[in-house]
């Protein structure tokens, strides 16, 4: 029986190869072959729009979305573990949770380079879904800390699961404070709905966010993994701290 | 190519801290299963070694 | 139900007959939030009328931060001689030694938020226009702080790094309830034209959700 080197396996193997495919292809469609958003005013003539800044939502768009997805899956394996109480469901929750939090980062900064050319600032109070993904990213921040603040993993998965679950019933709460806060002040269109959405923009769109579920799948199986076996190695080690002290008392 | 600066820091910032964890994870595994026994290790392992 | 009922009295007795006798929240968390409300005077340049705006805010952020030490302290003394372990093989409904300790932070907290309120009006000039909605809103939100808080106090308990990961692990979920209070107070202290009833309701409505929660979260903690 050779011992394996890797979490690797034929099937994340196949996965991990489709994703960087599916990323330089992304890259050459982003960059090189969709226009620019050049729009021009129906009276005036003049152009505007958000130029080559817009290659920037190929990427921002789908972590996005990628983001929502990972959290969501952290919520399922959390009450999956309180259901089931199994260490698959907490490694699963740990995964999502920890490559939710890595993605949910991008988003905000992604967000924030494309925000500077196209809304003029770095950071907008006064949009919803801005203030809310950055709360939601400090929610889970405080997750993974709670995570890591057990000595014995086996003990952090209960609490873990009931703040997961929390945060979650919490969101669209913190969705509507901030919506209904910031509705004193001058709320700024989103403009990806202006954007006009067809064929290759679109394409290009669905092709993010298929490479960015391959990505994220290929993250979170790779972390789900590193998780069980750092369970099985803490048991193991359990074990044989035992085992020794069985065999110190045998001795004496 | 207007803005090429912010998509450069974008895409490459985001690209780097994917394939910076990606990297962490892979030498991550690789550390644990060189210390665990193969059997726990489901996904290497043959139907007739799936004893774990 | 009676017998539930005496037993959130006993826990909250308790609770607050301990911080009778220690002193804490007069001696230590009293001082903290004056502390604060003549930082923030300092911070903001002593500006009057700035601090006048900004007051209901400030008074809020000072709420929780006392919040904070509050949960802290009311944790502490469940955790030295493993008194919580010795509390819930007595027999007591978990349900409540989670409400029981909700109500004794609550009260605590009613205490420092009359003593910031009384600190706000003579240090940052603000003047009470709708009493009732400051007393309600004050209500409110500090039992929705309190029981949030009891339970990630719970959460966290027994864990030697809990006095540092309890503000990132609540304050973010907490939001909601400053933003509502915050609101309220703008309209009751009369510094911005809101209709604080309407964010007096959505406060209340988060009470009654986040205590809900709270005692749902203590139940599935509580099993085995």
């Amino acid at each position: 029986m050779t011992s394996p080197i890797t979490t690797a396996s034929k099937g994340s193997k196949i996965l991990g190869m489709t994703s960087i495919i599916g990323f330089v292809v992304l890259v050459l469609l982003a960059f090189f072959v969709t226009d620019p958003d050049i729009r021009f005013h129906p009276e005036t003539g003049e152009e505007f729009g958000q130029f080559d800044a817009v290659r920037l939502l190929y990427l921002h768009v789908p972590m996005a979305i990628v983001t929502y997805l990972a959290f969501v899956i952290c919520a399922i394996a959390s009450a999956g573990y309180l259901v089931r109480r199994t260490f698959w469901w907490d490694s699963m929750a740990h995964a999502a949770g920890e490559v939710g939090t890595l993605t949910c980062a991008l988003v905000l900064i992604t967000g924030s380079i494309w925000g500077r050319p196209v809304w003029n600032t770095w950071w907008e109070w006064g949009d919803v879904r801005l203030m809310s993904t950055l709360i939601l990213f400090l929610l889970f921040l405080g997750y993974l800390a709670l995570r890591g603040a057990f000595v014995n993993p086996q003990r952090a998965a209960r609490p873990a699961a009931i703040v997961a679950l929390i945060a979650v019933l919490d969101i669209p709460l913190i969705n509507r404070s901030v919506e209904w806060w910031e509705n004193r002040t001058l709320h700024q269109k989103s403009t990806l709905s202006e954007l006009k959405i067809e064929d290759l923009t679109l394409f290009t769109l669905m092709l993010g966010i298929l490479v960015s579920v391959l990505v994220m799948s290929w993250l979170i199986l790779h972390r789900f993994r590193v998780a069980w076996l750092e369970h099985i190695e803490f048991e193991q080690g359990v074990k044989t701290a035992i085992e020794e002290r069985r065999q110190v008392g045998h001795g004496d | 190519m207007t803005h090429l600066g912010y998509l450069l820091a974008g895409w490459g910032l985001s690209s780097l801290a994917i394939l910076l964890y990606a990297v962490r994870l892979l030498k991550r595994g690789a550390q644990l299963s060189a210390r665990v026994p193969s059997e726990y290790a489901r996904w290497m392992s043959s139907p007739k070694q799936n004893g774990g | 139900m009676k017998r539930l009922f005496a037993d959130i009295g006993l826990i909250t007795g308790k609770d607050l007959k301990i911080e009778l006798r220690s002193r804490v929240l007069i001696n230590q968390v009293a001082p903290f939030a004056l502390m604060i409300l003549v930082l923030f005077g300092i911070a903001l340049d002593a500006d009057q009328q700035s601090l006048k705006n900004f007051a209901s805010g400030l008074f809020w952020i000072s709420v929780l931060l006392c919040a904070l030490m509050a949960i802290s302290r009311s944790m502490t003394i469940e955790r030295d001689d493993e008194a919580l372990v010795g509390l819930n093989l007595s027999g007591v409904d978990p349900i409540a030694i989670f409400l029981g300790k909700t109500c004794a932070i609550a009260i605590q907290l009613l205490v420092l938020e009359i003593f910031l309120g009384v600190g706000i009006i003579l240090l940052y000039r603000s003047e009470v226009e709708d009493l009732w909605l400051l007393v309600s809103t004050g209500l409110f939100a500090c039992i929705a702080v309190s029981a949030l808080g009891t339970i990630f106090g719970f959460l966290a308990s027994g864990l030697g790094v809990r006095e540092t990961l309890l503000p990132i692990l609540l304050l973010p979920l907490l939001l909601p309830v400053l933003i509502g209070a915050t609101r309220a107070f703008d309209d009751a202290l009369g510094v911005a034209a809101v209709n604080g009833w309407n964010w007096f309701a959505f406060v209340a409505g988060l009470t009654v959700i986040l205590t809900a929660v709270g005692a749902g979260a203590n139940h599935l903690m509580a099993e085995n």
